[in-house]
């Protein structure tokens, strides 16, 4: 079945309609300005070089993401670079032992600053169904998580809504975080020096 | 001619006399009880004998009975004769206290992970395992979990309200 | 939380004399994206060769059979789902007949045929990621790409029959818990046109593709008797020529009425693996079509039937269980699980995408099982990986694990 392609740039009557925000800023001929900040997070949010992190079902619902049909380029996160050196954002699919959990303690260690943590899944985020003796009840113990994706396993949508909403946490991050007192509060609860 | 569960019901009975105990069919699945000193002859006469031919060892595991004496842990083997397609199911059993079976890797190759299984959650002994150590937990776990007095839940977890979780609940 | 978790992460041991040894220990995994999943391998590598390798599992091991023992039947389901997730109505459909035998119920041949499609559609769709991530790691992604796109049929298909894509729960004890709407019917119909064309395009760039030959043939290799030794079953038991397979030496859900063939192989390597899959998912196809037409075949008030009549087990329907003190009563019950089950002890066992996935259910009388073991193939075939990959190319030893279809959550548990 045949259908429209759309691109998110719209030629409509003459008028060039660009649906990613750019920015808030001061625009004029041949020039624009607006805060570092902001533009460092627009950066930064549009070419996130995401790190899979997958133990079971989750993994596969992340590989029908990843794949041609939902497409996680669409929003600039196909470059998967399974080094976590190289990354910054970490997603965690699946459940995760407690075997497992000084391994992914390791690898987010290995991220450099900035980096972000998506948990997918109910058993990334809580546990999920699996509250026994050898499951880590959710990834939170051990690192800190920004978002967390509901579903056992989420759909292939969720995921991408997952990815949409660190996207935004991460455009409006501040500059300062990362060496604030706070943050640094936040990483010592979790014994990451 | 076919190869009936009377058939090797008399065959093995013939062989090793009153040491078959428990003759059973449930669902027409010929099982049996063998001491626990004889699993490996059994098994090994139930391989080479050149009619029944159970060369393929389906499935091992553990089982625990807290309320036999004596004979709380259960090893249950099923054997599959792939020519004539039969099954039979042949169990073991041992006291808690001396868990000790001899291993069938010596005779099948795939008992060798799943009695490292059975060791791990049962913690039954299988003499001559040529590397019976933890395969599914971690290392530093000092209890069998699948023994029934262990609960299922971590008992140092602190973050789910037991109220609202109904950790240790049991519905039998 | 645990001591374990806030110790430092341990650094893999490098054993005493490492350093001045000429070969070199190599750590492959847990989390190395060529393993796809969670497997650790140690290997003792001269430059490319393996030497010898040591496995480790245990990474998602989620303690199943526990749970199971505290759990009444229909809540099972669920964690049958999450061990081999790419074919998670196999398990579904292979959990409601061990329940079935146990309880002596028998299905209409309605649900019998339904059942068939349902879990010939899930062999489909595990084949299917298995052969196109052997094409991965052999270095052709866009087969991948390509039939992930077709996948998603299934999976539509999977949607409209039970409302769930990946982890399904499909069915109950007894039948399905719905009939299978026209869209449904539709759909089979639409995949069954669609997807024919497309693994013929998929056979096309594999099966005689010189680089793809020469990278799996004669990697991997077993011979049938260590095959068998080391408890194989399914396609990696049929590459290397023996022709078990449940679904004829155990006919369940009338698999008996159906015909097709077992293709089988010669040498039990790589490319047998996967042109062994790749036969199957043509015989599931002609499987699904006949099962197909003898749905068709229903009418009147055959067409409704979609259970069998197990009270005690199957749902009353939700108009009832608001109008009358029965259903209330039974649908109470059977959600509280507070049904005694009769005492037994029964084997059971379903072709799953990965071979002989086998339930062995204890029941002493009470709730829930007394004991429930679950055969998983994945678990018993990996022990053959170190003599799969002994004096083999390191690179080839990456595509010999993905040929196996080594599913982390199945071996585990």
């Amino acid at each position: 079945m045949a259908r429209p392609v759309q691109y998110n740039v719209k030629n409509e009557g003459g008028k060039i309609v660009i649906t990613d925000d750019m920015p808030p800023g001061y625009g004029g001929e041949g020039f624009f300005a607006t805060t570092l900040d902001q533009v460092v997070g627009w950066g930064r949010k549009n070419s996130l070089w995401p790190m899979p992190f997958a133990t079971s079902c989750c993994g596969i619902e992340f590989m029908a993401t990843s794949a041609s049909h939902y497409d996680i380029g669409r929003f600039g996160s196909e470059r998967f670079a399974h080094t976590p050196r190289q990354c910054d954002l970490l997603l965690v699919m699946g459940t995760i032992a407690k075997k497992m959990g000084p391994i992914l303690k390791q690898v987010y260690l290995q991220m450099s600053e900035p980096r972000w943590v998506i948990a997918v899944g109910a058993c990334a985020s809580s546990g999920g169904i699996f509250d026994t003796y050898s499951v880590l009840q959710g990834i939170d113990q051990i690192i800190p998580v920004d978002v967390y994706v509901p579903g056992c396993p989420p759909r292939p949508e969720a995921i991408l809504d997952g990815l949409l909403k660190c996207q935004d946490l991460v455009g409006q991050e501040s500059l300062r975080r990362r060496n604030s007192d706070k943050y640094k509060a936040l990483l010592n609860s979790y014994g990451i020096e | 001619m076919s190869l009936t569960n009377e058939y090797i019901r008399q065959r093995i009975t013939e062989k090793f006399g009153d040491a078959i105990t428990n003759v059973e069919e449930p669902a027409g699945f010929l099982t049996f009880e063998v001491p626990k000193e004889m699993n490996l002859k059994v098994m090994q006469f139930l391989h080479d004998d050149n009619e029944l031919k159970f060369r393929f060892l389906t499935d091992l595991c553990g089982v625990h009975y807290p309320n036999q004496e004596g004979r709380e842990l259960a090893v249950v083997y099923h054997m599959h004769n792939l020519v004539d397609n039969v099954r039979l199911r042949m169990k073991v059993f041992t006291g808690i206290n001396d868990p000790d079976v001899f291993t069938a890797t010596s005779l099948f190759e795939s008992a060798n992970w799943q009695e490292r299984e059975t060791y791990d959650f049962y913690g039954i002994n299988f003499v001559g395992h040529p590397n019976l150590k933890r395969i599914l937990n971690v290392d530093e776990m000092d209890y069998f979990p699948m023994r029934k007095e262990y609960p299922l839940e971590d008992q140092s977890r602190i973050d789910k309200d037991d109220e609202m979780f109904g950790r240790g609940g049991s519905i039998s | 939380m645990s001591e374990l978790i806030h110790q430092q992460p341990h650094h893999v041991k490098l054993p005493e004399g490492s350093i001045e040894k000429q070969t070199t220990t190599l750590n492959l995994g847990p989390t190395h994206p060529a393993t796809h999943g969670v497997f650790q391998n140690i290997l003792e590598v001269d430059g490319e060769r393996i030497i010898s390798s040591e496995q480790t599992v245990g990474y998602i091991h989620r303690a199943f059979e526990k749970i199971a023992e505290r759990r009444p039947l229909y809540q099972i389901t669920p964690l049958t789902d999450r061990l081999n997730y790419c074919s998670s109505p196999i398990n579904n459909m292979g959990w409601h007949l061990t329940c079935e035998k146990l309880l002596g119920v028998n299905t209409p041949k309605r649900v019998d045929y339904l059942r068939v499609i349902i879990m010939e559609l899930s062999r489909i769709a595990d084949h299917l990621i298995c052969n196109s991530i052997v094409g991965v790691d052999s270095g052709a992604f866009s087969g991948f790409l390509y039939v992930m796109q077709y996948r998603e049929l299934i999976y539509e298909i999977f949607e409209e029959v039970c409302g769930s894509r990946l982890t399904t729960n499909i069915g109950r004890i007894g039948g399905f818990e719905r009939n299978f709407t026209n869209a449904a019917f539709e759909k089979i119909e639409k995949f069954l046109k669609e997807y024919p064309v497309t693994l013929k395009e998929f056979e096309n760039l594999f099966n005689r593709n010189r680089i793809f030959m020469e990278r799996t043939m004669g990697t991997g290799g077993i011979s049938a008797e260590r095959a068998l030794n080391y408890g194989f079953t399914g396609p990696n038991l049929r590459a290397t020529g023996v022709d078990y397979d449940v679904r004829v030496a155990a006919p369940y859900s009338s698999y008996e009425d159906f015909k097709f063939d077992i293709p089988v192989g010669s040498t039990g390597d790589n490319y047998d693996r996967f042109m062994v899959r790749n036969q199957e998912m043509w015989q599931s196809l002609g499987i699904i079509e006949q099962a197909f037409r003898k749905v068709q075949e229903f009418r009147g008030t055959d067409a409704d039937v979609y259970h069998a009549d197990v009270p005690e087990y199957y749902l009353p329907e939700k108009q009832d269980v608001y109008t009358k003190m029965e259903a209330l009563i039974w649908h109470f019950k059977i959600i509280m699980g507070e049904i005694d089950m009769p005492k037994g002890e029964v084997y059971h066992s379903v072709e799953g995408g990965n071979g002989e996935l086998g339930f062995y259910l204890i029941s002493d009388g009470g709730r829930a099982p007394f004991r429930l073991h679950f055969r998983r193939p994945c678990f018993i075939y990996y022990q053959a990986y170190s003599e799969l990959t002994k004096g083999a190319l390191l690179s080839d030893a990456v595509i010999t694990m993905s040929s196996l279809n080594l599913i982390a959550g199945e071996m585990d548990a």
